[in-house]
């Protein structure tokens, strides 16, 4: 679902930072990559499947939530042949950078047909549904910017090491203040929020964290 | 005075947080560099947090030359917390702060729940630290320990100047589907609300125990909060978890606190600092036997 928040001072910033979200109720913010920059309002698109993720999706309008953001370092803008890759939940970023890049074609993959209805959010995007895999379809000669599943964002860089990849680690603060979401960056352990999330697939080279239980 | 906890904030990607607090306590410097505990290292429970960094940092010696004098610019007094594993560990790290200008205080850090505890008691590492150093130091303490009255009068006993109270609680959380540790250390710190009534309870202890200066923290989210670890005898209160989630908590809670006092009749915050202790303004009426009249 998308989530529309007035934007109340809030600057939409550069695709693929993120927004820390508060759910009522809960005691940690959740980070959500910005999916559309609308006229005075700011979408966010939800997978309900945890406990923040279902508290936001149930706020009506005009409940207050406290917003921080835009946070993070977002995609690189100045790519030839651009090609936006999105794996499920992992194409929120993708409809903002579409129209910062003036339109670029996509490559989206799902796991159901009923996931893939989200892709109505990047009218024209090619859609592969499991088990097909975007690596299946993905062409040579793109400037890739991908945001998925850890794994497709492996395979995506094996085959496009060019390519700026969207990371995603559970996060405690999101300004670099609680060095949850710290993952392996170029040998080390790095914070995702300072670093990324938006990183070279040259640079990770180590697994991340496991999936979040949002 | 409102503090961060050691841990909870990095002054130098949030320096304007860092200088909305009377001092910034830095994340616990080691001896050597330190990875840090692997990927998962946090998960939300229902009532807190739970963390398992594993002491990232990357020892004191990038520590004094990297991050230091970038603090010292900050014009915000500035606590260091070191850790280590044997007394003789934080007697090296005091021994080489002690020579560096612009440090207010030294933060003993003996109860990280996510690393190997010292082999050492409190009390020879406090003693070890104090042999080195004229700077302020100032203990942190376990609510996990069976009597932290007993910890406080150990680490006053070895010159401490001050205590820290507390660190975070040792917990689990197991994932929704798998029901295998969300944090890969397994257990992590446990920190947030739940928290609360736990530190109060042992700054409470600790203040009758010793008197000395405590920087209370746990769970504090409002000004309400605040006041009641000053009135259980802090002389400061820290603010962790809830720093995540607002990075502005210290100006607001500054506020609320000076509010809060000022409502029940203190002319400043530090005013109430012990009043849980003293006997009731207002003491219960006298209970009397009495004969029944029956109609």
């Amino acid at each position: 679902m998308l989530l529309r928040v007035s934007r109340a001072g809030l600057e939409p910033g550069e695709p693929g930072q993120f927004f820390m979200l508060s759910p009522p109720g809960r005691v940690l913010p959740r980070p959500m990559s910005l999916c559309l920059a609308l006229p005075g309002e700011l979408g966010f698109l939800l997978d309900p499947i945890g406990p923040g993720t279902r508290a936001l999706a149930a706020l009506e309008t005009g409940d207050e939530l406290d917003v921080l953001g835009p946070l993070g370092n977002g995609f690189r803008l100045d790519v030839e042949r651009p090609l936006l890759v999105g794996g499920g939940i992992g194409i929120a970023p993708l409809p903002y950078l579409a129209e910062r890049l003036g339109g670029a074609p996509a490559l989206l993959g799902f796991r159901s047909a009923e996931h893939a209805e989200a892709a109505a959010l990047l009218p024209g995007a090619e859609v592969v549904v499991e088990p097909e895999y975007v690596t299946e379809r993905l062409e040579p000669g793109h400037g890739v910017l991908a945001c998925g599943p850890e794994p497709m964002l492996r395979a995506v860089a094996a085959l496009a090491p060019g390519a700026q990849l969207a990371w995603e680690a559970p996060m405690a603060c999101g300004y670099g203040a609680c060095y949850g979401c710290a993952v392996e960056i170029g040998g080390t352990l790095r914070r995702l929020c300072v670093e990324g999330p938006v990183l070279a697939a040259a640079d990770v080279a180590a697994p991340l964290a496991r999936e979040e239980a949002a | 005075m409102i503090l961060n906890a050691s841990g909870c904030l990095d002054a130098l990607t949030a320096p304007g947080v860092a200088r909305s607090l009377d001092a910034f306590v830095t994340k616990t410097v080691t001896p050597l560099l330190r990875a840090g505990n692997p990927p998962t290292r946090i998960a939300e429970t229902d009532a807190g947090m739970l963390n398992s960094i594993g002491l990232q940092n990357p020892g004191i010696d990038r520590f004094c030359a990297d991050a230091l004098p970038r603090l010292r610019e900050l014009g915000v007094p500035l606590w260091v917390s070191v850790g280590g594993f044997a007394a003789a560990d934080y007697a090296e790290l005091c021994a080489r702060l002690d020579g560096e200008p612009g440090i207010a205080a030294l933060e003993l850090n003996v109860s990280c729940p996510n690393v190997a505890s010292p082999v050492d008691a409190t009390e020879e590492i406090v003693r070890a630290a104090r042999a080195v150093t004229a700077k302020p130091l100032y203990t942190k303490l376990s609510p996990s320990a069976p009597d932290v009255a007993a910890a406080a009068e150990a680490a006053a006993a070895a010159g401490t100047d001050g205590l820290s109270v507390v660190n975070t609680l040792r917990g689990l959380a197991l994932d929704e589907r798998t029901l295998r540790p969300v944090v890969a250390s397994g257990t992590g710190g446990y920190s947030g609300p739940a928290l609360r009534p736990v530190a109060l309870a042992a700054v409470f202890a600790c203040h009758r125990a010793t008197g000395l200066p405590i920087v209370g923290m746990g769970g504090v989210e409002s000004g309400r909060h605040a006041l009641d670890l000053i009135a259980a005898g802090a002389s400061a209160v820290a603010l962790g978890t809830v720093l995540f989630r607002d990075p502005s908590a210290p100006g607001r809670i500054r506020a609320e606190l000076a509010a809060e006092a000022a409502a029940r009749g203190f002319a400043d915050p530090l005013a109430a600092r012990g009043v849980a202790h003293e006997e009731s303004a207002a003491p219960l009426p006298p209970s009397t036997k009495t004969p029944a009249k029956t109609p």
